[in-house]
């Protein structure tokens, strides 16, 4: 008799490892502003985890589904903007616009796309809500009409820079290249305490672990193999039955809507929200975090962002100028040599290990390979 | 076994940048059937898979499937109505398990919400496809590492789970070995049972082993339609399918044994052995129809041999 056939794969890592590897890195996640102890690193270091939570969602559609999304800024934007309008109406009292206003054309009433942001609820939601709208409006016309590959690369770069002269044209109600800025007081606490840096990576490190579980549930379903399945061969899938266009804009939102809680999370840990933060070039920038870490894998992609974003910090602290050349240098020698990124690297390494394991552990007790019967009932 | 038709192709016409590549094609295949499609390269075989797959936009003409008009859907749609198809070369996900591809191909009617469940097993359905396609002990193996004739299997594996009324197989034993030809074929019977299936093949021991019904097409018409042996014997088939008429055939072939039994000069040849050695040459049936022809040529041969046999005689 036939039993239902295990889905796990035969080189996958233990559940109970796997979960107990999760449990320790949001530990460690939640710690690590003790072992820094430095109110300034720890800024870094939560403006790094909302970096990896765009990076959790960039690996989804780019590192699973194959769709390379050069314009996951614009998403970043709009939550970052979210927030930005959000913390600018904090600095003011109830009804009052904010100072820019006044400065660029003499307004006094607040216009109608900033209004719902004076509430801290509706932010949170829109935040995550307008990028994911956004990006489900133009997945489901790009991926509708085929368009796929280079020629979607070419598209999601070309709205990074829609949005970047978007938010620049908009003076009067985006404060220009200025951005939105000044937020001296965050939900209600002075930017000035000395907890706040500590407080904002907090709340940074509960949305990246909120983040990489949503992503963890997606890839490790079905519908994270259907994604694998149309990276690897689209036109096959739909000859399974499958809608790619439907399956490609579902990753494309989720990857657009965790760009987005990034940006809601990075507006009051970075302190301002100006248009060349969204743009074309750290739209590659993110690119480069994930391929770095190891595309397909979240773990990968997470530690891409914050390996590459703290080592963008401590090399422009010495050297300011020669970061831009280290970038591109170390772009081009993960994708000619280290294609799978640095967790490739280990895993590679694990799986050498576990063929030498298993040679030395058959070599002593079966010295002559017994043939096996192709007919072996399934365990 | 109902014998209505499940699949109606009528007044089908493609063409790519001028080339007609299906000229108003009618074609029907019965529920139950197992239909061999054959004809020679551009005769149009795997455009009408296109077709009726939704791959190939239709220039002209319709295709029906179970009563419903489908020419012109998208692909996805048309799987949901019951046909599913292999290609020519196996595709298959390679850095999903032998299993995830089936589990794959069978969860294609689960609800999108349903597909975010994480899952541990796949079904009872799964589980004996893979026994049935004899890669149980792969299953949780990346079907990276599956074999030329295991890829094809897993392909046609995927096609079962999806339980689809039609099967369209595009050359299933291509590149095979003979012991996998043989496993594809007793697979394909097994299949008969009860899907409908339509294969495009080019083997012809195949095709003789397992057809039942073949239509043959030609410069994207029906030339004509019936058993192996029907089909087989109709000279039109042969000029087209060898390029070349069956009369010339044995002809050579005729040629080319009487120069065999001059160089090794056989003694008593007899009709089998002639018209079994005409077909090798030939590598074509030599049916009653050539029978004649046959008895003729065994005539000429004989006597030919004689006089060689003489004429060396003479001269040592």
């Amino acid at each position: 008799m036939t039993a239902t056939p295990s889905l796990r794969p035969a080189n996958a890592v233990n559940p109970w490892i796997a979960r107990a590897g999760l449990v320790l890195f949001a530990v460690a996640l939640f710690a690590w502003p003790d072992v820094l102890d430095d109110p300034t690193r720890t800024r870094q270091w939560a403006e790094y985890l909302c970096y990896a939570m765009i990076a959790v969602g960039l690996d989804i559609a780019w590192g699973y589904g194959g769709m390379l999304a050069l314009g996951q800024g614009v998403f970043f934007g709009l939550g970052a903007y979210a927030m930005g309008m959000h913390l600018s109406l904090e600095q003011v009292p109830d009804g009052a616009v904010p100072q820019f206003m006044a400065l660029y054309g003499d307004q006094t009433e607040l216009p109608l796309v900033w209004r719902p942001f004076q509430s801290l609820p509706a932010t949170w939601i829109l935040a995550v809500l307008v990028p994911m709208v956004v990006a489900g409006l133009l997945g489901w016309l790009v991926f509708h009409r085929r368009v796929r590959g280079p020629f979607f690369a070419i598209l999601t770069q070309a709205t990074a820079l829609v949005f970047w002269l978007l938010l620049i044209g908009q003076l009067k109600v985006t404060a220009g290249t200025n951005g939105l800025t000044n937020f001296s007081t965050i939900f209600g606490r002075s930017k000035y305490e000395p907890g706040t840096p500590r407080y904002l990576y907090g709340l940074a490190a509960a949305g990246l672990v909120a983040v990489l579980l949503i992503g963890r549930q997606l890839v490790r379903s079905r519908y994270g193999r259907l994604l694998v399945a149309l990276r690897d061969n689209e036109d096959r899938v739909r000859f399974l039955g499958y809608d790619p266009a439907r399956a490609k804009t579902v990753a494309f939102v989720v990857a657009a809507g965790m760009a987005g809680l990034a940006g809601a999370f990075s507006a009051p840990i970075i302190g301002i929200v100006a248009p060349d933060q969204f743009t074309v070039l750290p739209s590659i920038l993110m690119i480069t975090w994930v391929a770095v870490g190891g595309r397909g894998t979240l773990y990968g992609a997470v530690l891409g962002a914050l390996l590459v974003s703290w080592g963008k910090t401590s090399f422009s602290e010495t050297r300011p100028d020669d970061w831009l050349y280290l970038q591109g240098l170390l772009f081009v020698v993960v994708i000619a040599w280290v294609p799978g990124g640095l967790l490739g690297l280990v895993r590679s390494g694990r799986e050498r290990v576990a063929a030498l394991l298993a040679a030395r552990r058959s070599a002593p007790s079966t010295p002559t390979p017994t043939p096996t019967s192709t007919e072996v009932a399934p365990a | 076994m109902t014998g209505s038709a499940l699949l109606e192709v009528r007044g089908l016409t493609v063409r790519f940048d001028g080339f007609t590549a299906i000229d108003d094609l009618d074609l029907t295949v019965d529920e139950g059937e197992l239909r061999f499609l054959i004809g020679p390269n551009g005769a149009g075989k795997t455009t009408l898979l296109d077709v009726v797959t939704g791959l190939t936009k239709a220039a002209a003409g319709t295709v029906t499937f179970a009563g419903e008009a489908i020419t012109g859907r998208r692909e996805h749609a048309i799987v949901h109505r019951g046909i599913g198809r292999s290609f020519q070369t196996p595709t298959i996900f390679e850095s999903l398990t032998v299993v995830e591809n089936l589990d794959l191909a069978e969860s294609f009617r689960r609800r999108f919400v349903g597909r975010l469940r994480v899952a541990k097993r796949a079904s009872t359905l799964v589980g004996d496809t893979l026994g049935r396609i004899g890669l149980t002990e792969v299953a949780t193996r990346p079907a990276g590492v599956l074999s030329h004739g295991q890829r094809q299997w897993l392909e046609i594996g995927m096609l079962l789970v999806q339980e689809p009324r039609l099967l369209l197989l595009d050359e299933p034993v291509a590149g095979m070995s003979s012991q996998e030809r043989a496993a594809t074929g007793d697979l394909l019977e097994e299949l008969a049972v009860d899907h409908t299936v339509v294969v495009i093949e080019h083997d012809m021991g195949f095709l003789r082993r397992y057809a039942r019904k073949v239509s043959v097409l030609h410069e994207g018409r029906l030339l004509t339609e019936g058993s192996v042996e029907d089909v087989q014997s109709d000279p039109r088939v042969k000029e087209v399918y060898l390029g070349r008429s069956h009369e010339r055939d044995v002809a050579e072939a005729s040629a080319a044994v009487a120069a065999a039994i001059r160089v090794t000069a056989l003694d008593d040849v007899d009709a089998d052995d002639v018209s079994e050695m005409v077909a090798a040459v030939a590598e074509v049936d030599v049916s009653e129809v050539a029978a004649d022809e046959v008895a003729a040529v065994i005539e000429a041969v004989e006597s030919d041999a004689g006089t060689d046999r003489d004429q060396t005689g003479v001269t040592t």
